[in-house]
């Protein structure tokens, strides 16, 4: 271990931040919509990845990485909208398994959809050029784009954070969440508020493709890996639970880029460990209020 | 002449509708269907194929359509049995029903090893929690190279002879190999049938209905879980060794995500919590998969597709929504 300094440490623990920013971005917007709609989404995978491919084909037709920023979200929360308003809301009331299971053969649909668009083998996505190279951190060299993911996860994350907890119709989001047959009592469109939330939510999860589609590159089936592993995050930090999102993704990507450094072999795994440590410990995780899946 | 002298007369029994005679001999009429299958069914590859998948639908429904748990992580237990049933042939060079033997321990061991884990964790969660342990399953699998071959599959599983007591039967003649492993869908038939009649069936589908109400009733709801889990692991260790003999190789997708994926259509598709449902439902969904691959290589669009018009109009399934016509 005399090859392992500290600086390669503290470099690789930057590295566990940018891939568990990306595991943050995927899992919040999971959880926003499990904690609102009370609706798992196995779909979540598919809206990620689509992300990827928006931004792909919107640097095709010539646009540049910035506005892709703005236009991907904008364009995948529309279709999340689409979604929650054509296919999951005649499901509300029929039982908590039904908006799960069509999630999930609409997974299926979309993958298939990119298939047949952009063919089955993936594509390479270049960082854009500003971000390109390193800068010094202090304790070594970094890619620069790995620093910026960071960074505007931490903006969403602050605009979320403003948006829930500053705005009326963030207050409404918390009530909702906590009892919706009360706020509807009180005369909110609760309907309403929930095809937002997905919308959001889906807007997230197509800005963390388009995020990480230069750190992995596009492909059809890049949803379904990140799927298992948000499953965990969302395990570890407590279903429906923000900061629980927050902490656990960061920890998720901080263990696998740690044990990959140790225990190349064993990084797949590392993270199912951990899950299976906290199912063991605390098994409603970080932040999860007990019995709020019974 | 008073009364009591008449001749006693046998009160008439109540017409017995066909559905419950159908639930009364399910196992049997199963059997009879399975038996008369390849008369109809001119592809047996297929129709082996069918029995396969039906076994596993059936290990699956047990768990969603009877305990009411929904699990996204069957693969495992499927592809658990296939493995060490594979494994006992290939590395140990041990006889075939032994070898099914050990794939059915396989699936039961891995069924309790990720039910101690999941049953912590209660309604949506589970299906979360087998999804992501399956998928832990699959990448130990695929780097446990020397006993699984990784990536390129398991191979080495040549069974050409069956031997039953000194009767040797051609396990290369696709009808054989249809008779064979349908002897043991036949078994698992009966043994579900038998589980479900028992009073502990009584108890799984209470559980379902009612969590509270079993618990006040007395019965220990997290156990009855993890028993009704291991016992689909049985089932489905099962049909997992049955494909390793079948397929002669184990292929790593076995445990993908895909194969768990697929078990919750085929159950959804035929009638989730129907003794029938699993087989009708693995016929429909293997003719549509085989008829839509001759026609474009962009099947599972169209199998999705028809997935969420199930769930969106026709959650009963196919058998579920006969069943709904037909009862009285």
């Amino acid at each position: 271990m005399a090859g392992l300094s500290l600086e390669l440490i503290a470099l690789q623990l930057f590295a566990g931040l940018a891939l568990g920013a990306i595991y943050v971005l995927f899992a919040i917007g999971l959880s926003l919509i499990f904690g609102m709609l009370t609706v798992v989404n196995f779909a979540h995978g598919a809206f990620y990845m689509v992300g990827a491919y928006a931004g792909l084909y919107m640097l095709i037709l010539g646009g540049n990485f910035w506005i892709c920023l703005i236009a991907v979200p904008l364009a995948v929360g529309l279709f999340g909208l689409a979604v929650e308003r054509v296919l999951i809301r005649p499901l509300y009331g029929r039982g908590i398994d039904y908006p799960l299971l069509l999630t999930f053969g609409l997974s299926y649909v979309m993958v298939e959809l990119v298939r047949i668009a952009f063919g089955k083998t993936g594509y390479p996505f270049d960082t854009p050029e500003i971000l390109q190279g390193a800068v010094n951190i202090g304790v070594g060299y970094f890619p620069l784009y790995r620093l910026f993911v960071i960074g505007a996860t931490a903006a969403v994350l602050l605009a979320l954070w403003l948006f829930l907890e500053k705005t009326s119709f963030g207050l409404i989001i918390r009530a909702g969440a906590r009892d919706p047959q009360i706020v509807r009592v009180l005369g909110v469109d609760v309907a309403q508020v929930w095809l937002i939330v997905f919308g959001i939510g889906t807007a997230i999860a197509g800005f963390a493709g388009l995020l990480a589609a230069p750190l992995q590159g596009v492909i059809p089936e890049m949803g379904g890996t990140i799927l298992a592993e948000a499953f965990v995050v969302t395990v570890v930090g407590g279903m429906g639970s923000i900061g629980g999102a927050v902490l656990a993704g960061l920890l998720v990507g901080v263990v696998v880029s740690m044990t990959s450094l140790f225990a190349p072999e064993m990084a797949k795994v590392s993270i199912f460990a951990l899950m299976a440590i906290v199912l063991i410990v605390r098994p409603q995780g970080f932040f999860g209020r007990a019995g709020l899946m019974s | 002449m008073n009364e009591l002298s008449q001749p006693y007369k046998r009160a008439q029994p109540a017409p017995v509708s066909w559905f419950q005679f159908a639930t009364r001999h399910r196992a049997s009429i199963a059997s009879l269907v399975v038996l008369a299958f390849p008369l109809v069914m001119p592809f047996t590859a297929l129709a082996v194929n069918i029995l396969i998948y039906g076994l596993y639908a059936l290990g699956f429904n047990l768990v969603y359509g009877y305990l009411g748990l929904l699990s996204f992580g069957h693969a495992a237990l499927f592809g658990t049995g296939a493995y060490f049933c594979g494994i006992a042939i290939a590395h140990f060079a041990l006889p075939w029903f032994v070898s099914i033997a050990i794939g059915i321990l396989g699936g039961l061991l891995m069924a309790a090893l990720i039910g101690v884990l999941a049953i912590r964790t209660r309604g949506i969660y589970f299906a979360m929690v087998t999804m992501a342990l399956s998928q832990c399953v699959y990448y130990l699998f695929y780097q446990a190279v020397e006993w699984t071959g990784g990536e390129n599959g398991l191979r080495g599983i040549n069974v050409r002879v069956i031997d039953i007591l000194g009767v040797k039967l051609d396990f290369i003649n696709p009808l054989t190999r249809y008779y064979v492993i349908a002897a043991f869908v036949i078994a698992a038939f009966f043994v579900l049938s038998r589980i479900l009649a028992s009073p502990f069936g009584a108890v799984i589908e209470a559980v379902r209905e009612n969590e509270t109400r079993a618990k006040a009733s007395g019965y220990d709801v997290t156990l009855t879980r993890l028993i009704t889990f291991v016992l689909s692991g049985g089932f489905c260790g099962l049909a997992g060794a049955l494909q390793a003999l079948h397929l002669s190789i184990v292929p790593i997708e076995i445990l993908h995500y895909d194969t768990s994926g697929i078990v919750v259509m085929i159950a959804l598709l035929g009638g989730m919590g129907t003794f029938f449902g699993p087989m009708i439902g693995a016929a429909a969904f293997l003719l549509l998969e085989n008829l839509f691959s001759l026609w474009t290589v962009h099947w599972q669009l169209i199998v999705g597709a028809i997935f969420m018009i199930c769930v969106l109009f026709f959650p009963a399934g196919i058998w579920g929504t006969l069943i709904s016509r037909g009862k009285p």
